[in-house]
């Protein structure tokens, strides 16, 4: 537990390793643990631990490595994913929903449909996704709790 | 339909018993796409899938999908069965094809699990 003077209720963080399919999902499946023996609600835990999911599945895919890092207060989830990776050229053009540059091999293995930035933006309540080509990406989503 | 019944019309094994076959099951989501079992709005439902794969189950733990049936008799390997009992998802293979296990059930009168509505999403019109 970490308390400071925003009155922060916990806050942690998990590295990610790109092209780690093996562990794909571990990161989101424990703060979804994490989360839930905190009591967040039910739905509103259900629709952060999809969009982490996808975050993090976008580093795995695409990244060499990134972190994950969450903040809980009383009044919102905040979970930033920041990677360094390709970066995204155009974020528009991404977050179309079956719009997809993951390789064939990718596809094959169940991901890469083209369905996680439009799923992130679906379950976060403030999604911001800074990027520049050739550094990386970081995303960050905003579920809140009041 | 129970997820017993289900077992039952697909002729199925089950790998990983999570005490939940006598659950109302109300929708199904058939796909080997990831992203697709997380657009959809998914309580009370199974995962159909020939992607026979731990992210499978660790997907269907982040849906919250109470059982994953596994196509084609192929059966997932001791860690994914280890993760699905440990987060209570039961797992269920059958013998059938996706396409076939689908038609049965939807027969039966299962139908597709609806998209994710987000009235309850805050501050969201």
């Amino acid at each position: 537990m970490v308390k400071d003077k925003t009155q922060k209720i916990l806050s942690g963080s998990f590295n990610i390793l790109g092209g780690d399919f093996s562990n794909s999902g571990i990161a989101s499946t424990e703060l979804k643990s994490i989360l839930s023996k905190i009591g967040i609600d039910g739905k509103k835990l259900r629709r952060a631990s999809i969009a982490t999911f996808e975050a993090e599945m976008n580093v795995i895919i695409y990244a060499n490595a990134g972190t994950l890092r969450y903040e809980v207060d009383g009044r919102e989830l905040k979970i930033t994913v920041q990677d360094m990776g390709p970066g995204i050229e155009d974020i528009n053009l991404a977050m179309t929903e079956g719009y997809s540059t993951a390789p064939e091999w990718v596809r094959e293995m169940g991901w890469g449909a083209g369905m996680g930035l439009p799923n992130m933006k679906k379950n976060a309540d403030e999604l911001k996704i800074n990027s520049v080509v050739g550094e990386g990406t970081t995303v960050e989503l905003v579920i809140n709790l009041s | 339909m129970t997820l017993k019944d289900i077992i039952d019309t697909l002729k199925a094994e089950v790998i990983v018993d999570c005490n939940n076959i006598s659950r109302t099951i109300k929708c199904a989501c058939a796909t080997d796409l990831m992203s697709e079992v997380l657009y959809y709005s998914i309580s009370n439902a199974i995962l159909i899938t020939g992607l026979v794969r731990s992210h499978a189950v660790r997907t269907a733990d982040v849906a919250e999908i109470d059982a994953v049936i596994f196509t084609k008799s192929k059966k997932p390997d001791s860690e994914t069965i280890e993760f699905a009992r440990n987060k209570g998802i039961s797992i269920v293979v059958t013998p059938l094809s996706t396409f076939a296990a689908c038609g049965m059930l939807y027969e039966k009168g299962l139908r597709c699990c609806p998209e994710e509505e987000m009235k309850e999403k805050s501050g969201k019109g």
